[in-house]
C-alpha cells in the first residue's frame, strides 16, 4: 500500500479494492494472469497484491522481451559480434542478459564492439557512419517494438545501407498465451491484457480466448487504478458466466490497433514456422522473420548462427517462474546467487522480469508467501 | 526499451517523417512514421517508444503518463532514453 499512498487517486483505488473483495467469490480460487511485464512491474512497485483478497492469485505472464529469450539466441547474437569487423548494437536491457559466455557486458570489456542504443535506428545510424565495418543490430520486443525495426529497415533500403543488418528476435504475444491455456500445468482463470502491444495489434487477436477457451481478457493501462479496475472486469464477467475481451486502456488503445504500424509489419516481416521461448520451449507461429525480399539485412541469412539450444543454467527455474508455475522465491537461487547484481537468469535481469520485481519490492514478504 | 514516454511536438520535419518533440525540456527527432499522415501537429503529444511515435494522445493523457513514469520511478531513465535518442541530431 505504500506507494499506492502516493497516487492522487489513493480513495478512488481503496473503492475498487473493496469492489474487487465484494466481486470475488469467498469460496473459489481466482488465477489471473498479468500478460505484461509493465504490469508486472507496477503490481510489485505499487505493492497490488496487499489490497487483493488472498482467493486472487496473480501469475506473472511472458511478455518480457529479455526473460523470454532463450539462452541460445543471447549466444547466437554474441556469436555474431565476435566476427571481424562487426559492431552489434542492442538496447540496454540485453547488455546484463547471461549467455553462455557471458553477458553482452562482459563480452564487451573483453573487447567485442558491442554498443547500446536507445533505438534501432541509432543503430542505422551507427552502420552509416562507419562504413567500413558491419552494423548489427540485436532486435528483441513484442508488437510494440517490432514496428520500429520494421520502419528501420524500410529506411535502411531506402538509404542503400549495406553494412547494417538485424538479428531478429521479435516476438508475437498471443501465440504464447495459446500456448499457457494449452498447457496441462496451468489453469489460468482470466488474463490482465498487454496495453502498449495492443495498441498496436488492437483487441480482435484476443478474441479467441473468449470465444475457444472461455477466457475473460481485459487489456489494461498501467496505473494501479488500471490494473485493479482491469482485475474487476475479470471478476465481474466471470461471475456472469461470461467471456468476452474489454478495452480498459481506450485511451491509448483502439479496438482495430495501429493500421500503418501493421502495414509496415506485414511489409517487413514474416511469421516463423516455430521460435524457442524460455521457459514455454518452442511455439509455433510465434515469432517474426525477415522476408526474403530484405534478407540482404537478415543476420541469421548473412552470419552462420551456431544455432544451438542451451538449457537454462543449473539449478535455476526459470521456466517454471514463467510459466507461472513456481513463485520467485521458490526457485533454488533466488536471491542468493541469483540476485540483480548477478543475475543468473533473465528474469533478474529486467525491471520487468518477475524475479528482478519480487527482490526489489516484496523480499520482506517472502517469508510469509513461499 | 518497454518505456512510452509522452512528449510534446515542437516542429515537423519537410522531407522526412520525423518531429522534434520536448520531453521534461529536452528536444530530440522522433520518427512519426508509425503514425497516420499529418496526424500530428506542433503542440500536439504522442507516447514515444524506442524513437518512435507510436500514439497521439491529448494533454492530459501526457499529464497521466508522466505521473505514472513518476511513481514507478522511470522518469529518470525516459529522459536518459529520450537524451541517446541521437538518429536524427547533428553530428558531433
Amino acid at each position: 500500500m505504500k506507494y499506492v499512498d502516493e497516487f492522487r487517486d489513493a480513495g478512488i483505488i481503496s473503492g475498487v479494492a473493496r469492489e474487487i473483495v465484494r466481486a470475488a467469490d469467498p469460496s473459489r480460487l481466482y488465477r489471473i494472469m498479468e500478460v505484461c511485464g509493465g504490469h508486472t512491474h507496477a503490481i510489485y512497485r505499487h505493492g497490488l497484491r496487499d489490497v487483493l483478497p488472498a482467493n486472487i492469485e496473480l501469475v506473472h505472464g511472458p511478455g518480457c522481451p529479455v526473460c523470454v529469450l532463450p539462452t541460445g539466441r543471447v549466444d547466437d547474437g554474441l556469436a555474431i559480434a565476435a566476427r571481424e569487423n562487426v559492431i552489434l548494437t542492442c538496447f540496454g536491457d540485453m547488455m546484463r542478459v547471461p549467455g553462455t559466455k557471458g553477458t553482452p557486458l562482459e563480452l564487451k570489456a573483453r573487447g567485442a564492439d558491442i554498443r547500446m542504443v536507445y533505438s534501432p535506428l541509432d543503430a542505422l545510424r551507427i552502420a552509416a557512419s562507419n562504413p567500413e565495418k558491419h552494423v548489427c543490430f540485436f532486435a528483441i520486443g513484442f508488437e510494440t517494438t517490432a514496428p520500429s525495426t520494421a520502419l528501420t529497415i524500410l529506411r535502411a533500403q531506402e538509404l542503400g545501407v549495406t553494412n547494417f543488418s538485424v538479428f531478429c528476435n521479435h516476438v508475437t504475444i498471443v501465440p504464447a498465451m495459446r500456448a499457457i491455456l494449452d498447457s496441462p500445468d496451468m489453469r489460468i482463470d482470466g488474463f490482465v491484457g498487454p496495453g502498449h502491444v495492443s495498441s498496436i495489434t488492437g483487441c480482435r487477436p484476443y478474441e479467441f480466448i473468449a470465444r475457444d477457451y472461455g477466457k475473460p481478457v481485459v487489456v489494461s493501462g498501467f496505473e494501479p487504478l488500471d490494473i485493479l479496475e482491469s482485475i474487476l472486469l475479470i471478476l465481474r464477467q466471470l461471475d456472469a458466466g461470461e467471456a468476452r475481451v474489454e478495452n480498459q486502456y481506450k485511451r491509448i488503445v483502439p479496438w482495430e490497433g495501429n493500421p500503418p504500424a501493421l502495414m509496415a509489419l506485414a511489409r517487413v516481416f514474416e511469421l516463423r514456422p516455430y521460435f524457442e521461448w524460455r521457459g514455454l520451449g518452442f511455439i509455433s507461429q510465434s515469432a517474426l522473420g525477415l522476408k526474403s525480399d530484405f534478407a540482404g539485412f537478415d543476420a541469421e541469412k548473412l552470419f552462420n548462427v551456431p544455432g544451438v539450444r542451451v538449457t537454462d543454467p543449473r539449478g535455476a527455474q526459470c521456466g517454471e517462474v514463467l510459466k507461472g508455475v513456481l513463485k520467485p522465491p521458490q526457485c533454488k537461487l533466488f536471491g542468493t546467487e541469483c540476485n540483480p547484481e548477478h543475475p543468473v537468469g533473465a528474469l533478474m535481469v529486467s525491471s520487468e522480469g518477475a524475479c528482478a520485481a519480487y527482490y526489489r519490492y516484496a523480499m520482506h514478504a517472502s517469508a510469509v508467501e513461499a | 526499451m518497454c518505456l512510452a514516454i509522452p512528449g510534446q511536438v515542437v516542429e515537423i520535419a519537410q522531407k522526412e517523417p520525423l518531429a522534434r518533440v520536448n520531453v521534461g525540456g529536452v528536444t530530440r527527432n522522433v520518427n512519426i512514421g508509425l503514425l497516420d499522415d499529418g496526424a500530428v501537429a506542433p503542440g500536439d503529444w504522442i507516447l514515444i517508444h524506442v524513437g518512435f511515435a507510436l500514439s497521439k494522445i491529448d494533454e492530459g493523457q501526457a499529464q497521466d503518463q508522466l505521473r505514472m513514469l513518476r511513481a514507478m520511478g522511470e522518469d529518470g531513465l525516459a529522459i536518459e532514453e529520450v537524451r541517446g535518442y541521437s538518429f536524427a541530431e547533428p553530428s558531433r
